[in-house]
């Protein structure tokens, strides 16, 4: 057809804001820095918090006095507060967490030792749980549509909500004494083999699949009643492409969002999923040193777990910037 | 408690879910109450000579590695866990509501956004790390595992009261207790508490849920409840490290902890939905929703009297669009809605047809049920439905879809909602032509940025990549119209194409629809409620009212309009001679209710001309004797008004 079109010209351009972009980052890395400032205090602030000596705890009440003195003096506790945070700071910058009590090995080496299986473990988990909720969450959210499947919704928010609850070392505990030690087809210890992986990360991931799915589900309903999806079906577009590809991308920003929350929560949930199965992470040293009063490790391990929380909450950020720009712009 | 308030409260506890929960929580708490009572001796019990058994007739859980039985204590164990789960929510919200209503109480200062961030900060941090934190501080033991869990769940908390805080705070009551001198505390307690209570117990029992299972956690770690107390989480930590032995040891604590979590889990989130959730009525799960099926009238169907012309078989091949017959209907409240009750007219190729009327009147529902765009729990019903000689009532093929995807275009009331937020508009275009047309995505994005251009779309090239946010009102409305024209559209059905938009952006659009028609002869149905522009640019014009037409016109002939509510939508234009002084004239009364559709002419209520007849039998659609291409519903078509009533129907209109 012919573009002969007598319209008037169209109002003037509009103008396009100094970089929105800019504005954002230096909004993002400014939050990152506070809430890492308030993270390094915590974790230094924690040693002094304990009520009394934490070293006379950590030895034990019949340890010689010299010995208590000795280890104050090693670890600094008599400096002035402000000299030892100075000092923790610029351990920090080094690479130095400090040494630990029981096994006098450095900190460092310890959580580099540690810190793989466990971010293992969690990365894992979370692909897992996404890999299941997305598919899961849409295909509830086409078939529980308005006018449509009261009863699978129904049956699914109740199931979602009771699955949910179980917590990841329950169902660790379960899945061990199914699979490994009632069948016996699995490990249930370690992480020498690719299928010693298997229950542990079913475990972590089916809580937040589960409160995943319900989300995305939710947020399908409600971008399946946008005009756009009417705009995309006026089109005559096949049903796969109006909801794979016109109400999914709307749908899934929500989602990404809690899935950053459910990525932070992931990185924490290890401590009891690693417990359960014996995975030689930074969960089953943490619990070891808080047992053992192994401070400097105890610090080391918070401020690592509260880091991964901090950069999963930013890469969450960045990325729904990525994905939908207006977040940005839309943002004060 | 007020009666509304007792209803959603008893419609609460009819949802099998939220009895379950309920009873399961009763029995938690009577075995909290009485398990030390009842089984306290035999959780004590040591049998040295039967340590780490599986169950057996004694022992249905097996024995721990004292001999002790694992039933009973676990029976015993659900006094402790209960009651230190509800000492570390009750510091949970205590906590939170000091944290949260600081802000409330400190004002705008410093101090109150300190709060406020301080708050921020802690709840981006889990729960778990939290209570890891706290645990350390306060030493390993069932108090240090109050305090933790207490203080790990009072960040949240202290967010919900600042959120729902800040919601009363808003609120003209509170305002005005300010403005009235009453001092904030004052206002917290007297007007504010009392208002956020509900949501705060609500989810007071699910935090109470959460820390039963949290501490089951800590205790599971060696970090909670030590021997020789124990709790769930203790007797399960025992349990786990003889797992391979009695795998009933660690299970049935765990189902233990799992049961009592639920329970206040559930009972908290049924609560909520029932509260939160109004109006969705609970009554209607058990019963299937109408699924949009087509439904052929005749028995089922009831459509509005039929007309000569209407009956008239199938008409030459020049019509884009026959409609028979047409009924939209929705489940409502007391029985089926009706917005739409039985329309009949025909679309000629080229031709260009406005439907107008007040808002509620069906024009809506009547465009998008021609289109076949109806919402899934909308039901339809016509004797004939053809478009561009496909029939609408039949599913369609793929053929079809190709068939309405390229010759037919829809254009929307709001561009700012209609074109997808997160996809470029150059893709949204596109996929028309890679879809229908058997284009590539290269040939589609060209042939997208040409239509962008025919629709007046400056810089199409650099547009074509934009998302719509970056788009002006006026802008995405044409984009919309460039999405019609990717195919070689027969018809256009713009539903209110301009309402949303600017004065000055309404004639750009109008326009721009009155070209792309002029030039290649297609036609267009055009939704208004605005008389004046369908007079404009249309060919022909019908009137509908209550669900019905009423009239059926050439547009040029309006001024000698038959229909009273034609006359009177007429009427309501201002035009050069509209005197200033005089109020604008408007229609008096109200619109009917599709729920509620009097007997008799619909607008019998509002007409000047109503007599019983009205009130009794609903007038059809009747063709003009002596003009056969107007078509008028009235019994009294044509009669002069009585002009003083007018003015006096005007002076007490609403």
């Amino acid at each position: 057809m012919t573009a002969t079109v007598n319209a008037p010209p169209p109002p003037t351009d509009r103008r396009r804001e100094p970089s929105p972009w800019l504005r954002f980052g230096a909004r993002r890395v400014g939050r990152l820095l506070v809430s890492l400032f308030v993270l390094v205090t915590a974790s230094f602030a924690m040693i002094h918090l304990i009520p009394g000596d934490p070293v006379r705890g950590a030895l034990g009440p019949t340890a010689p006095a010299e010995l208590v003195a000795a280890r104050r003096q090693a670890l600094g506790l008599d400096d002035p507060l402000l000299t030892q945070y100075l000092r923790y700071l610029e351990g920090l910058f080094t690479g130095d967490l400090g040494t630990s009590l029981s096994s006098q090995l450095p900190v460092s080496g310890i959580v580099a030792q540690r810190l793989p299986a466990t971010l293992e473990l969690a990365v894992l988990a979370f692909l897992a749980a996404v890999a299941v909720a997305i598919p899961l969450g849409v295909a509830m959210g086409v078939l529980t549509r308005r006018g449509h499947g009261r009863r699978t919704e129904l049956a699914f928010t109740t199931g979602s909500i009771v699955v949910a609850t179980v917590p990841d070392f329950l169902i660790g505990v379960g899945l061990v004494s199914v699979f490994g030690v009632g069948l016996g087809w699995l490990p249930g210890a370690g992480n020498d083999t690719p299928a010693a992986y298997v229950l542990p990360v079913i475990a972590l991931a089916v809580g937040p699949a589960a409160i995943l799915a319900r989300i995305v589900r939710v947020e399908m309903v409600a971008v399946l009643e946008a005009d756009y999806v009417r705009t995309a079906r006026a089109k005559r577009l096949p049903a796969r492409t109006v909801y794979l590809g016109h109400a999914l991308p709307n749908a899934v920003t929500a989602a990404l969002t809690l899935g950053g929350l459910l990525l932070g929560s992931m990185v924490a949930g290890t401590v009891l999923v690693e417990n359960v199965f014996a995975w030689p992470g930074l969960g089953s040293t943490i619990v070891q040193s808080i047992l053992t009063k192994d401070y400097p490790v105890v610090q080391a391990i918070v401020l690592v777990y509260g880091l991964g929380v901090l950069l999963a909450n930013t890469a969450v950020d960045v990325a729904l910037a990525l994905l939908d720009p207006r977040s940005t712009i839309r943002e004060d | 408690m007020p009666p509304a308030s007792t209803r959603r409260w008893s419609r609460v506890a009819r949802t099998p879910l939220a009895l379950v929960a309920i009873a399961l929580l009763v029995v938690v708490a009577a075995l909290a109450v009485l398990g030390p009572v009842l089984w306290g001796a035999d959780a004590e019990a040591v049998d040295t000579g039967n340590i780490l058994a599986g169950p057996s007739a004694r022992h249905w859980a097996g024995t721990d590695n004292l001999g002790r039985d694992i039933a009973a204590r676990v029976l015993v164990a659900s006094r402790l866990s209960v009651v230190l789960a509800l000492l570390a929510v009750a510091i949970a919200v205590v906590v939170g509501l000091l944290l949260g209503t600081a802000p409330f109480l400190l004002g705008r200062g410093r101090a109150g956004r300190l709060v406020t961030a301080a708050v921020n900060i802690a709840v981006a941090f889990p729960g778990m790390l939290l209570a890891l934190f706290f645990a350390v501080v306060f030493g390993v033991g069932a108090t240090g595992a109050v305090m933790a869990i207490g203080l790990a769940g009072a960040p949240g908390f202290a967010r919900l009261v600042q959120t729902l805080v800040s919601g009363v705070a808003a609120r003209d009551f509170v305002a005005a207790a300010r403005v009235a001198g009453v001092g904030r505390g004052r206002i917290l307690v007297r007007h504010v508490l009392p208002n956020i209570a509900e949501p705060l117990v609500v989810n007071a029992t699910i935090g109470a849920g959460t820390a039963l299972l949290s501490f089951a956690g800590l205790s599971f770690l060696g970090l909670g409840v030590q021997s020789p107390s124990f709790d769930w989480g203790r007797l399960l930590y025992d349990g786990a490290s003889a797992l391979y032995l009695n795998p009933a040891a660690a299970l049935v604590p765990g189902a233990a902890v799992l049961l009592a979590g639920l329970a206040f889990n559930l009972v908290g989130e049924s609560v909520a939905k029932g509260l939160g959730v109004e109006g969705l009525g609970i009554e209607g799960l058990g019963v299937p929703v109408g699924s949009g099926r087509w439904v052929l009238p005749g028995r089922t169907a009831a459509p509005g009297p039929a007309h000569a012309a209407a009956d008239a078989p199938d008409p030459a091949d020049d019509v884009v669009l026959g409609v028979r017959d047409l009924a939209v209907s929705f489940r409502g409240p007391s029985g089926p809605v009706r917005p739409v009750r039985g329309v009949s007219f025909d679309v000629h190729r080229g031709e260009s047809v406005g439907i107008v009327g007040e808002s509620g009147c069906g024009k809506s529902l009547t465009a998008l049920a021609v289109t076949r765009l109806l919402d899934d729990d909308a039901r339809l019903e016509a004797s004939r439905l053809h478009l561009l000689g496909t029939d609408l009532r039949a599913p369609q093929a793929t053929a079809d879809r190709r068939k309405l995807g390229t010759e037919l275009a829809v254009v929307f009331q709001d561009p700012m909602t209609s074109l997808n937020p997160a996809r470029r508009i150059g893709a949204q275009l596109a996929e028309v032509a890679t879809h229908h047309q058997g284009m590539t995505r290269r040939e589609a994005a060209a042939r997208a940025v040409d239509r962008l251009d025919a629709v007046r779309i400056p810089d199409p090239g650099e547009r074509a990549r934009q998302y719509p946010h970056e788009f002006s009102g006026g802008m995405r409305q044409r984009a919309m119209i460039g999405m019609g024209l990717m195919g070689t559209p027969a018809l256009i059905v713009a539903d209110e194409p301009t309402t949303a938009l600017d004065v000055t952006v309404q004639r750009q659009v109008l326009d721009l629809l009155s070209a792309v028609r002029d030039s290649d002869a297609v036609a267009l149905l055009l939704i208004s409620h605005d008389v004046a522009v369908v007079g404009e640019v249309c060919d022909r014009v019908l009137v509908m009212y209550a669900g019905r037409i009423v009239e059926d016109l050439p547009a040029a002939e309006l001024a000698t309009a038959r229909h009273p509510y034609t006359r009177a939508l007429v009427d309501a234009v201002p035009d050069m001679d509209t005197d200033l002084d005089e109020p604008l004239a408007t229609i008096p009364g109200r619109p009917v209710d599709p729920a509620d559709v009097p007997a008799g002419c619909a607008y019998a209520a509002r007409c000047p001309l109503a007599d019983a007849r009205c009130r009794a039998q609903d007038p059809a659609l009747v063709s003009d004797p002596h003009a056969p291409a107007r078509r008028v519903a009235c019994w009294h078509a044509g009669e002069p008004l009585p002009a003083e009533r007018a003015v006096d129907l005007l002076v007490e209109s609403p």
